[in-house]
C-alpha cells in the first residue's frame, strides 16, 4: 500500500469532518432555508447575501476574519474562554465551526430552492388535516424536498473535504487533529513526495467524479438542475 | 354538537381590500357562499379555516370558539375540526390515494380506521384506485379523493373552495351527484364557495350573496333567488328553485308527473321512484304570463299565480315580474312592452306558462 500512517490518519480526519458538518449544516441550514424561502421581510435580501459570501470570497479572507473572532482578543474566542471551552483555532472544534460557515450556501440554496418549490398548498392541506407545524415539516417538507435534501448533503460533504484555505487559517497542519487530505497533499508537494501526493490527490479526483456522477444520474430532476 | 348556528363577525384587510361580515349560518345543511372573483368569498372561508388570520374576528362553530380577537382567541387550523376541499385537489404527491385518505384520519382519530376508509371510498367512488398515485388519476378522481381524505377525519364543518372550478363539463358532472349525495347525508353543516349559480341552486339550502366583501343578502335558498331587490334576479339567468314530489308517471306520453305547492309540472319520463323530493330549477325567461288558461297552447306546464312585485332587469327591454303560487316563488322575465299591453298590476290573478324546466339531479 502506497499510504503511510499520516495519509490514513489525515483521511480518517477529513471523513469525520465533513461528517460532522455535514450533519451540522443540515441541522443550521434548513431553518435558514426555510426562513427563506417564506419570510416577506426586508432582511430576506441580507441574510441571502450573507449566506452567499463563502460563494464569491476567497477562502482565506473568511479563514482570517473567524481566526480573529475566535482568537484571543475577538469576541467569540472571549465567549468559548469565559465558558470553559478554551481558544477554538488549531482545534477540531475550530475547524468544524469554519468549515460549516464556509459550506453553508451549498447545503442552504439546494434545500431553499427545494422549499419554494413545494408551495404553502401542501403545507395548507396538511393543516387542515390536523398536522401540526413539526409534524409538517416531517410529513410533508421533508419528503417533497429530499432531492434537495440530499443535493445539499453531497454538497457540502464534497466541499467540505475539498476545502483547503479555511482549514489552513484556523486549523493549521497538526497531525492527527487537524491536518486534513488537502493539507496533507500540501506536505507532500512541499517535501517533493510527488508519488504520495499523486495518490491521495488522485483519490480526490475520483472521489469527486463520483461524487458529482452520483449526483446528476440519482437526482436527474432534483433542485440541483434548477 | 347539535345545529348550533355557525356565528361569523369578520373584519379582514388586506392587499387593498377590506371585508366585513357578520354572518348567522344554520349549523346543518349547504350554506352556498356565491360571489364574482374578488367578492372576498375565498377569503372569507379561509378565515373560518384559520389559513389567514382575520384582522378582528369572532367565529363560533358548534358552541366552541374557534376565534375571538378581543380575547386574544386563535385556533391555528390544525386545531379546528374542519374538512377542507380545495380548488385544485391538492393530493400529497408522494402518498399513494390510501395514504392520502389516512393522513388525516391518523391525525383526528389517532388511529387508521379501514372500515371508514372503505365506506368513504365506496361512497365516492374511489375504492379502485387506493393503490395508485395521485399522479395517475384524472382531475375528476383526486378531487373525489380530496373530498374522501377531509370526510374522513370527521369534521365539524366541511369547506369547500370552488371544488369544480378547475375541471372541465364532464369532469363536473361527474362530481355533481357525489356532492349531492352528500348534501342529502351530511351531518355537518357545509360552507360551500362557487361563482356557478347552477351549483348553488343544486347544493345550497342557505345563499349567501357577497359583493366587494360585504354581504348583500344572506337566506334560505329559494327565497333569496327570487328576491327581487338583489342582482341575482336582475341577471339573465335569473332562476327559482322550487322543490317538488314525484307522484307518477305517465306511460302512454313518457311524462314524469311532479308536484309543488303551486300544482303539477310534467317532464320527459324518468326513473324516478313515487315519493321522491327533487329540486326543480325554473329560469325566468322560461316564464311566460297569460291572463287566463282559455287559449290552447303547446305548453303544457301551467299554473295559477298572483302577481307580487314587478322589478327591473340589467335590460331596459325587460322587467322582472314575481309570481305567487301556491306558496311558491316564481319569477317571469317579460319585456316591458307586454307588461304594459297585459296591464300587469300588483295583486292580479294570471296564468305562468312554464317553457322548460331543468331538474337538478
Amino acid at each position: 500500500m502506497m499510504l503511510d500512517p499520516q495519509d490514513w490518519s489525515a483521511l480518517w480526519l477529513t471523513v469525520r469532518l465533513a461528517t460532522t458538518v455535514t450533519v451540522l449544516l443540515l441541522i443550521v441550514g434548513t431553518p435558514i432555508a426555510w426562513w427563506l424561502a417564506y419570510t416577506r421581510s426586508r432582511l430576506r435580501g441580507v441574510v441571502s447575501a450573507l449566506v452567499s459570501m463563502p460563494l464569491v470570497l476567497p477562502p482565506t479572507v473568511l479563514g482570517f476574519y473567524l481566526l480573529l473572532l475566535m482568537g484571543p482578543h475577538g469576541p467569540v474566542g472571549a465567549l468559548t474562554q469565559a465558558l470553559g471551552l478554551g481558544m477554538l483555532p488549531f482545534t477540531f472544534t475550530g475547524l468544524v465551526v469554519a468549515s460549516t460557515f464556509y459550506s453553508l450556501p451549498f447545503v442552504v440554496q439546494p434545500v431553499q430552492n427545494a422549499i419554494e418549490a413545494i408551495g404553502r398548498r401542501p403545507l395548507e392541506v396538511a393543516a387542515t388535516l390536523r398536522a401540526s407545524p413539526w409534524d409538517r415539516f416531517w410529513s410533508v417538507v421533508v419528503p417533497l424536498a429530499r432531492p434537495g435534501f440530499l443535493t445539499g448533503a453531497i454538497l457540502g460533504f464534497a466541499h467540505t473535504v475539498g476545502e483547503f484555505g479555511v482549514v489552513l487559517m484556523i486549523g493549521g497542519n497538526i497531525p492527527d487533529r487537524t491536518r486534513v487530505v488537502s493539507v496533507q497533499i500540501f506536505d507532500h508537494v512541499e517535501a517533493l513526495e510527488y508519488t504520495q501526493a499523486h495518490w491521495l490527490a488522485g483519490g480526490m479526483v475520483a472521489f469527486a467524479f463520483f461524487v458529482l456522477l452520483a449526483l446528476y444520474t440519482l437526482n436527474p430532476q432534483g433542485s440541483f438542475r434548477k | 354538537m347539535g345545529d348550533e348556528p355557525i356565528v361569523l363577525r369578520l373584519a379582514h384587510q388586506y392587499a387593498g381590500f377590506d371585508l366585513d361580515v357578520e354572518l348567522s349560518l344554520p349549523g346543518k345543511g349547504v350554506s352556498v357562499l356565491f360571489g364574482h372573483s374578488g367578492s372576498g368569498k375565498t377569503t372569507l372561508l379561509r378565515c373560518v379555516a384559520g389559513l389567514e388570520r382575520a384582522t378582528n374576528a369572532y367565529l363560533r362553530v358548534q358552541g366552541e370558539v374557534w376565534q375571538n380577537t378581543a380575547q386574544g382567541v386563535f385556533l391555528p387550523t390544525w386545531k379546528r375540526a374542519i374538512g377542507y376541499v380545495f380548488q385544485e385537489a391538492s393530493l400529497f404527491p408522494h402518498l399513494n390515494v390510501h395514504g392520502n385518505l389516512t393522513f388525516g384520519m391518523r391525525r383526528a382519530g389517532g388511529r387508521i380506521n379501514e372500515d371508514e376508509v372503505q365506506a368513504a371510498s365506496r361512497q365516492l367512488g374511489i375504492n379502485h384506485l387506493l393503490t395508485r398515485k395521485p399522479e395517475g388519476l384524472s382531475g375528476g378522481e383526486r378531487q373525489r379523493v380530496a373530498i374522501a381524505r377531509a370526510l374522513l377525519t370527521r369534521p365539524r364543518l366541511l369547506l369547500m373552495d370552488e371544488p369544480l372550478s378547475a375541471l372541465d363539463h364532464a369532469r363536473k358532472q361527474e362530481i355533481l351527484p357525489y356532492l349531492e349525495r352528500l348534501h342529502d347525508e351530511l351531518e355537518i353543516p357545509m360552507l360551500y364557495v362557487t361563482h356557478q349559480i347552477e351549483e348553488a341552486a343544486r347544493l345550497a339550502d342557505q345563499l349567501v350573496l357577497l359583493e366587494h366583501g360585504r354581504v348583500l343578502a344572506s337566506g334560505p335558498l329559494d327565497e333569496t333567488l327570487a328576491r327581487l331587490d338583489l342582482p341575482l334576479a336582475r341577471d339573465h339567468e335569473a332562476s327559482v328553485v322550487i322543490s317538488a314530489e314525484v307522484v307518477g308517471h305517465d306511460e302512454r306520453w313518457h311524462l314524469t308527473r311532479l308536484r309543488f305547492g303551486g300544482g303539477d309540472i310534467f317532464v320527459s319520463r324518468r326513473n324516478f321512484t313515487q315519493g321522491k323530493r327533487l329540486r326543480v330549477r325554473i329560469l325566468a325567461r322560461d316564464v311566460s304570463i297569460a291572463l287566463n288558461s282559455d287559449h290552447a297552447s303547446s305548453i303544457q306546464n301551467r299554473f295559477a299565480c298572483r302577481v307580487m312585485e314587478i322589478g327591473e332587469t340589467e335590460d331596459p327591454a325587460q322587467c322582472m315580474v314575481s309570481l305567487q303560487a301556491g306558496g311558491t316563488t316564481l319569477l317571469a322575465r317579460i319585456t316591458r312592452r307586454s307588461a304594459d299591453q297585459l296591464v300587469l298590476t300588483v295583486g292580479q290573478d294570471v296564468w305562468a306558462q312554464v317553457k322548460a324546466v331543468a331538474l337538478l339531479e
